[in-house]
């Protein structure tokens, strides 16, 4: 007895030595992944396209702030998580930060201090980048980003989520990967860069892989089932990259470059994040980086994209005819697309070219969750202003003309239309959109 | 002088159609660009979004999208002895104002204007003899060629996004077009626009009376579309409410649609609003002009933009009257025939035939603005002067426009206009009604002209614009002839009823009735600085760094509508001002 007591307190003594470890013990940062020369220098531009491809603007960036000084608040399932002052700035921002100190914070998820980042900074992916695009990026930070002061609000996550030495288990399951990117022997040039950019930088599976039990990404690379088969981000639905009926397998590599670079192509616009996603990173993508990541996402389709189905659709819906006849008597779901959308969206749902998107097969009215098409109905979307399609394209909304009621009968209608099967949507859903927009 | 602003390279007088392409040409070539807009700022989505836009009396009663007349108007008079009254209440024409100005509440009609019509007097002289012209007719060539002129005709087409079948390409005819427009060296950029019943029915009857129909060319797009700048239309839905109304669609050609977003992308590039230029400033030697004065709105003041370049982009009446009280060139006297500026005013004459059939439901709710058939057999090249007695054209068009109660319910003559008689004649022809209309030519005539009121001043204590203006016996011959030719077309398509609606002779000019809003002259280019504001490159004679566009630089009006036209003059200017006058600033000729 006396001995198992013993032992029982070697092994309290052990696991408490353990627990101080864990909280205390240093994490080991990963080191460069490659040697680069000592007179290594940065092409010019190359830091400025990588912040841009990894999109740091639009997180640490707050609205009406100055680039790059932090404060915007990301809303997460554990809180609010406010973003750092990523400026040069020796008070505030990264000014005093190391080559070393900035390369653990994007592989590693730490600080200099220590302190472990919230993964809303997506480190899991960044823990892909080239050792050439850390140095860019840091090189660009330290020189080229305007020194802000902005003392930015604390994060402050209710328990257990303010112990974030505990982030230090999550890394183990989330981001214990070896650091770097390997290309794939026997695939060509271009997969392998755009395979770089989405696992990399461009953090595609932060939103559009699914999240596992432990809120980790379900798939940080194509290695994975679940890789980009769509995710949810403030119970918005962010949709499959990979399924026969998804956006890349649908359209041409082509089509797809020009939703990246445009946020508008033959068949569809960028609403909601992926607008802002185009607005503040895609857009500043060279033509063969958007041509590659759309290559790439074409070759990890997980089924082929069935082109005889297509083919055998009907040439005339049931829902166009429904349109077409237009009977005093129709139902209200009809008639309110008649009174508000066919103008542009036509009855057949196929839109018009660039100008107007396809509502038959658009993967935001048959999202899981309905909440982006109600938003889009509600409150209308801008597309944002590029070099290759200037125009900002709106759509208004609708939100003083339409009922709750209404605009939810008028979704049902376009997500069970054409060929859309989608589940249905409820007042109470809508109102719950609408409820949002007022505060 | 409250405040003195930045020194730009270029300013422009107006954001509309030509401070849009005047914006975007010189942005591209590096200068700083400022556009002054009297209005205020306005875009597809908010101001003209469904359904808030399509609402007939705020826009197409009330004029909702118009220059309020308390704030800018003009003063009329018909004859040099009558006294001249302001135009308080809008009436025959309309003047837009805000951003995109008068390209965002048009119809959308585009012409190139008729193969004769740029040497129109040379072409009256040599072909019936100067003494087809009456005493009075100050008409004269225009100091270019079409054939100079047709690349930027094409060009501003393809950048507007007109819809329509060309007739003549490059020599070619071509079945289905207009066979008799001036070559052009394209087709249009978009296939021409299904036709309502009513112009269905025009083309069928003009084709049996051996006319050559063709479907009506417009800035209406007719299916997606992307012009060189990347910017973007969609199709049109025919809904009806072009004309005073903002298209909601992106289905209108607009400098909205067509150019401003890419230019508004460009950082050597400003527009200010609410920014309304009262006078362009003159150097002390009147050689060249130094920048304008503007009233800001927003903060009450006068402003002083100093500018090397300055070019007046604003509506056809407002150049003018900036020219006049900017003291910029000998103003026009009748009375002597002396002086240019205010000289050659002109307008525009339409008259047209009503058919009423009390069998067929011409569903007036589908319109657009440049619906329907038109033909050109009675165009200006078509006609001999010199047995007909007149000078000048039409061209005729067949196409419900709109379907909208407030102001388009054609009723037989006879209907009361009010009380249950109408409602019954509403009852019973609604629906019912088409029209074809011929839109012709206007000459330049002595006492037509505009200038600075003798008595009248607008909010700034400027004096107004005066014009004087009334319907020349020319052109009452020029339209009576439409009707007689018209008549019988219209008779062979069997309405139950018809009736016309020709100026006849003695017909004054009324303002009350909307007619149109092309209003040309006033400032017209020329090859003589005797006779003429503006040289070839619709410089001005006086100030070199001042160029001036608009259907004021025509020398008469063309029978056509005039953006075609104004677009095709902006981009020939502005190749020049790029080409020829920046590197070497100087008079060009």
């Amino acid at each position: 007895m006396k001995k198992l007591i013993r032992v029982l307190g070697v092994l309290v003594v052990l696991g408490i030595v353990a627990l101080l470890a864990f909280i205390f013990v240093p994490v080991q940062r990963t080191g460069p992944v490659t040697q680069l020369a000592a007179d290594f220098k940065p092409a010019e531009g190359q830091g400025e396209y990588v912040m841009h491809a990894g999109d740091c603007m639009a997180c640490h960036t707050s609205e009406g702030g100055k680039p790059f000084a932090g404060g915007r608040a990301i809303e997460s399932p554990m809180g609010t998580i406010w973003t750092t002052n990523i400026t040069p700035d020796k008070e505030t921002g990264i000014g005093s930060w190391s080559l070393d100190d900035f390369r653990a914070a994007l592989y590693d998820g730490v600080t200099p201090n220590g302190t472990h980042l919230y993964p809303a900074m997506p480190y899991e992916n960044y823990r892909k980048m080239s050792e050439e695009d850390i140095v860019a990026l840091y090189d660009y930070f330290m020189h080229q980003v305007e020194p802000v002061s902005n003392k930015v609000e604390e994060t402050k996550l209710a328990f257990p989520f303010n112990m974030r030495f505990g982030l230090r288990a999550w890394n183990w399951l989330a981001a214990s990967y070896p650091a770097g990117f390997k290309p794939v022997q026997g695939e060509d040039e271009q997969f392998n860069r755009g395979k770089y950019l989405v696992e990399g930088a461009g953090h595609c599976a932060a939103c559009h892989s699914p999240r596992n039990l432990f809120m980790a990404q379900d798939g940080i690379d194509d290695t994975s089932n679940a890789f980009l088969t769509g995710g949810e981000i403030d119970g918005y639905t962010a949709p499959d990259l990979r399924g026969p009926e998804s956006g890349p397998q649908k359209w041409t590599t082509e089509q797809t470059a020009a939703y990246l670079a445009t946020a508008r192509n033959a068949h569809s616009s960028a609403t909601g994040e992926m607008m802002l996603v185009v607005r503040d990173s895609l857009q500043y993508m060279t033509h063969e980086d958007n041509m590659a990541i759309a290559a790439y996402l074409k070759k990890i389709g997980t089924a082929p994209a069935n082109a005889s189905a297509a083919a055998a659709k009907p040439e005339v819906t049931e829902t166009e005819k429904l349109l077409t006849d237009a009977k005093p008597d129709m139902p209200l779901g009809p008639r309110l697309y008649l009174d508000n959308c066919a103008a542009c969206h036509i009855v057949n749902g196929n839109g018009a070219g660039e100008t107007f998107p396809e509502l038959d097969g658009n993967s935001l009215v048959t999202a899981k969750s309905p909440k982006g098409l109600i938003s889009v109905i509600l409150h209308g979307a801008e597309l944002p202003s590029t070099a290759d399609r200037p125009m900002k394209l709106r759509m208004q909304g609708y939100d003083n003309r339409l009922s709750d009621e209404e605009v939810a009968t008028l979704a049902t209608f376009l997500r069970e239309g054409w060929h859309n099967k989608a589940p249905g949507v409820s007042a109470a859903e809508v109102k719950a959109v609408r409820d949002l927009a007022a505060h | 002088m409250a405040r003195t602003e930045k020194k730009k390279d270029v300013v422009l007088v107006g954001f509309g159609w030509t401070g849009a392409i005047m914006g975007i040409e010189l942005a591209n070539e590096g200068l700083e660009v400022l556009a002054l807009e009297r209005g205020h700022d306005q875009d597809t989505v908010p101001n003209f979004q469904y359904p808030e836009m399509i609402d007939e009396l705020k826009y197409g009663i009330r004029y909702g999208m118009m220059e309020k007349p308390a704030n800018t108007t003009v003063t009329i008079r018909r004859s040099l002895d009558e006294e001249a009254l302001p135009y308080r209440s809008l009436g025959t024409f309309l003047l837009g104002t805000g951003v995109g100005g008068a390209g965002t509440h048009w119809n959308g009609l585009n012409w190139r204007p008729m193969q004769s019509e740029y040497k129109l007097k040379s072409y009256i002289t040599e072909k019936f003899g100067a003494g087809v012209m009456t005493e009075d007719m100050t008409i004269q060539d225009y100091p270019m060629t079409y054939e100079e002129l047709e690349p930027h005709f094409d060009r501003f087409e393809k950048v507007a996004g007109i819809s329509g079948t060309a007739g003549n390409v490059n020599g070619k005819i071509i079945e289905g077009g207009n066979p008799f427009e001036a070559p052009r060296s394209d087709e249009y950029p978009m296939p021409a626009m299904p036709s309502t019943w009513d112009g269905v029915k025009f083309r069928d009857a003009a084709k049996a009376a051996g006319y050559h129909p063709f479907p009506s060319p417009g800035g209406i797009a007719s299916k997606d579309y992307k012009n060189e700048y990347n910017m973007q239309m969609g199709p049109c839905n025919h809904c009806g409410f072009c004309e005073r109304y903002g298209c909601y669609n992106y289905s209108k050609s607009s400098p909205q649609t067509a150019i401003i977003d890419a230019l508004k992308r460009k950082k050597n590039f400003e527009y200010r609003v609410n920014s309304e230029v009262l006078r362009v400033e003159k150097s002390t030697d009147g050689k060249t002009v130094t920048g304008v004065t503007y009233f800001d709105h927003k903060t009450g003041e006068e402003v002083f933009q100093p500018a090397d370049l300055v070019i007046l982009t604003a509506f056809a009446l407002n150049n003018v009257h900036l020219m006049l009280v900017s003291g910029i060139g000998q103003p026009y006297d009748p009375n002597t025939n002396e002086g240019v500026v205010g000289r050659n005013y002109a307008y525009q004459i339409t008259g047209g035939y009503t058919l009423f059939f009390k069998d067929e439901n011409f569903n007036p709710f589908i319109g657009t603005g440049a619906n329907g058939f038109c033909i050109d057999d009675f165009g200006i090249d078509n006609i001999d002067f010199a047995k007909e007695g007149f000078i000048g054209g039409a061209y005729w068009r067949a196409g419900q426009t709109n379907g909208q109660p407030g102001h388009t319910m054609p009723l037989p003559a006879g209907t009361p206009s009010w009380g249950a008689g109408w409602k019954k004649g509403i009852g019973e022809w609604y629906g019912h009604a088409m029209s074809i209309g011929a839109h012709g030519s206007v000459m330049s005539y002595r006492g037509h002209y505009l200038d600075l009121d003798p008595t009248y001043k607008d909010r700034h204590d400027r004096p107004m614009l005066r014009m004087t203006y009334n319907w020349h016996p020319n052109e009452i011959r020029q339209t009576q002839f439409m009707k007689q030719k018209m008549e019988p077309v219209a008779k062979s398509m069997n309405p139950t009823t018809m009736q016309e609606g020709f100026k006849k002779e003695g017909a004054m000019f009324d303002v009350r009735p909307y007619q149109t809003t092309h209003n040309t002259g006033g400032t017209v280019t020329g090859d003589d600085p005797k006779t003429s504001v503006l040289n070839r490159y619709l410089q001005s004679w006086d100030c070199h760094n001042l160029f001036v566009m608009g259907a004021n630089t025509f020398p008469q009006n063309t029978q056509y509508n005039p953006t075609g036209m104004v677009g095709g003059l902006a981009y020939w200017a502005a190749e020049h001002i790029r080409k020829d006058y920046l590197p070497n600033p100087r008079p060009l000729v």
